[in-house]
């Protein structure tokens, strides 16, 4: 039996790790580490083998190659209760024949551990349920289920923590509650999280680290300010917020900075911010960062001239403006509402402007959509 | 339904009072039940305390309320009694026994083929159960592969057969009602999320352990159903007693049946089947209350 206290502990490591049911490949060649005691997001859009993922993490699933550490220990192929590490199932999975109580003493019995009773009453009061104890899961809102379910994992204190989309069968508002409260939580108890969910708001408000998961793979990993504000790839600069992506090409270039040309105007991008090998690139910039102008103000920084407003949205503290360029690509511009902005309407003729340092590059074979058409999260 | 009452009320049928419609709907239930039970019943009640008319032929009987007749009844098929409720347990134990590893293997194991092997799971209902009790009878017969092969690997005696014995009418019992067993177990192992089991799993209980802790008390509802459904008929049952057994092995199906229609007996024949159903359903009782499985639906 495994004695989660006092197994292994470290960073967990997958090292190549593939799964393939029949000749589907759901998880491609991932390598990973997560260090211990960081609250890690795995973020993908449906269907990218995450739950794959953290099932293999959980010895719910054999990988077909590769393998898995906890610090030196490895546990590739060691059964789920060998491992110590506890699961947040999807749809929480309680015991519907056990009490609260039982259900969260469930893996201390397993374990032989002598206080059960104290360590029950401390997590079910950490997760502000003590009172509950004697029902039966059946008897629970959703948000006190799943409470119970993070409460019957973490009392184990495993090296690590799983939770798969654990907020995703909640309404919008307790989410939002039972994100600051699994933060604190994490932080309370300081164990490493490993947060599946394809939500990436949720991602960027919780993780201290999120991995962005495409297709099997890993797209980029890093801050959720790294991943925001440096993409590397199409698919992160889509998937999370928004990006504008323009294609150009690399006329000169010196020690620190590239002249791109984007349809006829020139651009700079910072060489620290390009991923652009060739000279084929995509030129991003955030809507957020665009200044908007009347074509006759004076500006400086990057320029593209020629927009025409094309639609305008307030949304109270910012407006948001579709641009559509003289190439027939539509840019997004987001302005505060400080009043330092002309009032524009569609039609008008505008001008777009920012600092260069916020542009990345991207290489220039990428698709200029990938990653904004996949399911917005509900 | 509330749609369906307002219509109802709307068109004047019902105005006094709401709530009626549910009566309505259990009407035709009720009656049927009250012809073909109630009255019946309460006719066997009568049967079973008449005495014989003086001086009257064989079968005739007059209501005399001689509730002695039950004292008289049990006293002479005491061993039946204490037969058929042995018989009925061991046939349950052993269909217990035979239908939770198949059950739990079709729910959890059969992938494709589910359908496939449900469909042999009642497969037998398709021929009558004479036929199938005679078949059996065959099967453990002189003639059969059972027998010989037994004798050659010397498990039994070379003079030793298998009919018109206890054992084959508890195999036969078993046999008969072990789909009755089979698919409530079925029907509850299905029913559990594997992630339930999954998360044990997780929680350090390997796979003994989330048997005994997690699969099989979820299972409970169809232990108790399949457990009562075969229990119930086994403990009436007098075919497989008259086609498999012997003189010393009869039922108290048996007894009541010879009653009714050899010995023409009606009145201890009524009062034994009373007694069999006040026995059966004091033990169920029993049962159900202390399985507690009440809290798991
Ligand atoms: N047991 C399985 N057999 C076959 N395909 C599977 C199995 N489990 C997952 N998949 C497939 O692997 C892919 C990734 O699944 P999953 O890891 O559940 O994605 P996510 O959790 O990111 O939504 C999906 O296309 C899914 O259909
Ligand atoms: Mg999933």
């Amino acid at each position: 039996m495994a004695d989660a206290s006092s197994s292994s502990h470290g960073d967990l490591k997958l090292t190549r790790v593939t799964k393939s049911f029949g000749d589907f490949t759901a998880v491609d060649d991932l390598t990973l580490t997560i260090p211990e005691g960081s609250f890690f997001a795995l973020l993908g859009p449906s269907g990218c083998g995450k739950t794959t993922t953290l099932r293999m993490i959980a010895g719910l699933e054999e990988p077909t190659v590769g393998s898995i550490y906890i610090g030196e220990t490895d546990i590739t192929t060691k059964k789920p209760y060998q491992r110590p590490v506890n699961t947040v199932f999807q749809n929480y999975a309680l015991f519907p024949h056990l009490s609260i109580y039982e259900n969260v003493a469930f893996g201390l019995r397993r374990r032989g551990v002598k206080d059960v009773k104290e360590q029950v009453e401390k997590v079910l009061k950490l997760v502000e349920l003590p009172h509950l104890a004697e029902r039966k899961p059946t008897q629970l809102s959703g948000g006190q289920q799943q409470r119970i379910a993070l409460a019957r994992a973490i009392v184990n204190r495993p090296a690590l923590l799983l939770l798969d989309e654990p907020l995703g069968a909640l309404d919008l508002k307790l989410r939002r509650q039972m994100q600051i409260e699994l933060k604190w939580i994490q932080t309370e108890v300081g164990l490493t999280f490993v947060h599946v969910t394809h939500d990436q708001e949720e991602a960027m408000t919780m993780a201290d680290t999120i991995a962005v998961m495409n297709e099997g793979r890993i797209e980029q990993m890093g801050s959720p300010a790294e991943l925001y504000e440096s993409p590397e790839t199409a698919f992160v600069a889509n998937f999370l917020g928004q990006s504008n992506l323009i294609r150009g090409e690399v006329v000169s270039s010196d020690s620190d900075q590239s002249v791109v040309e984007v349809h006829g105007q020139k651009v700079a991008v910072l060489k620290s911010r390009n991923r652009a090998t060739g000279k084929s690139i995509l030129v991003g910039i955030r809507p957020e960062k665009i200044r908007i102008s009347l074509p006759d103000d004076p500006r400086n920084g990057n320029v593209l001239t020629g927009g025409i407003v094309s639609d305008v949205s307030f949304v109270g503290v910012s407006t948001q403006y579709v641009v559509e360029m003289p190439w027939k690509q539509d840019l997004m511009v987001f302005e505060q509402n400080d009043g330092g902005t002309p009032t524009l309407r569609p039609g008008d003729p505008v001008s777009l402007s920012w600092n260069p340092p916020f542009t990345f590059g991207l290489d220039g074979s990428e698709d200029v959509n990938a990653g904004s058409e996949v399911d917005e999260p509900a | 339904m509330a749609y369906l009452q307002s219509v109802v009320t709307r068109a004047g049928y019902f105005t006094s009072k709401k709530g009626r419609l549910p009566y309505l709907l259990l009407f035709p239930g009720m009656l049927w039940l009250f012809t073909f039970f109630v009255l019946p019943i309460i006719n066997l009640a009568g049967t079973s305390t008449q005495t014989p008319v003086a001086g009257g032929e064989t079968g005739q009987y007059v209501q005399t309320f001689r509730f002695a007749n039950y004292i008289d009844a049990f006293n002479q098929a005491r061993p039946q009694f204490a037969r058929s409720f042995l018989y009925a347990t061991l046939a349950t134990l052993l269909a217990l026994a035979i239908s939770y590893p198949l059950a739990y293997a079709i729910a959890f194991r059969s992938g494709r083929f589910k359908n496939i092997l449900l469909v042999l799971v009642v497969a037998p209902f398709f021929t009558s159960f004479l036929l199938r009790t005679v078949a059996w009878k065959q099967i453990l017969g002189e003639q059969g592969f059972v027998v010989p092969a037994l004798r050659s690997m010397h498990i039994i005696g070379q003079n030793t057969s298998l009919t018109a014995s206890a054992l084959a009418v508890v195999t036969g019992m078993t046999y008969n009602f072990l789909p009755f067993m089979t698919l409530p177990l079925y029907a509850s192992l299905e029913r559990i999320d594997p992630r339930t089991l999954e998360a044990s799993n997780d929680l350090y209980a390997n796979g003994i352990t989330t048997f005994r802790k997690v699969t099989f008390p979820l299972s409970m509802p169809g232990v108790v159903a399949g457990t009562l459904l075969t229990f119930i008929p086994a403990a009436g049952d007098y075919v497989n007693a008259a086609i498999l057994g012997n003189p010393n092995t009869t039922m108290i199906g048996n007894v009541i049946d010879s009653r009714f229609f050899n010995i023409v007996d009606y009145p201890t024949a009524a009062a034994l089947s009373f007694m069999l159903m006040a026995a059966i359903l004091i033990l169920v009782t029993i049962y159900i209350r202390r399985s507690g499985t009440d809290e798991l639906v």
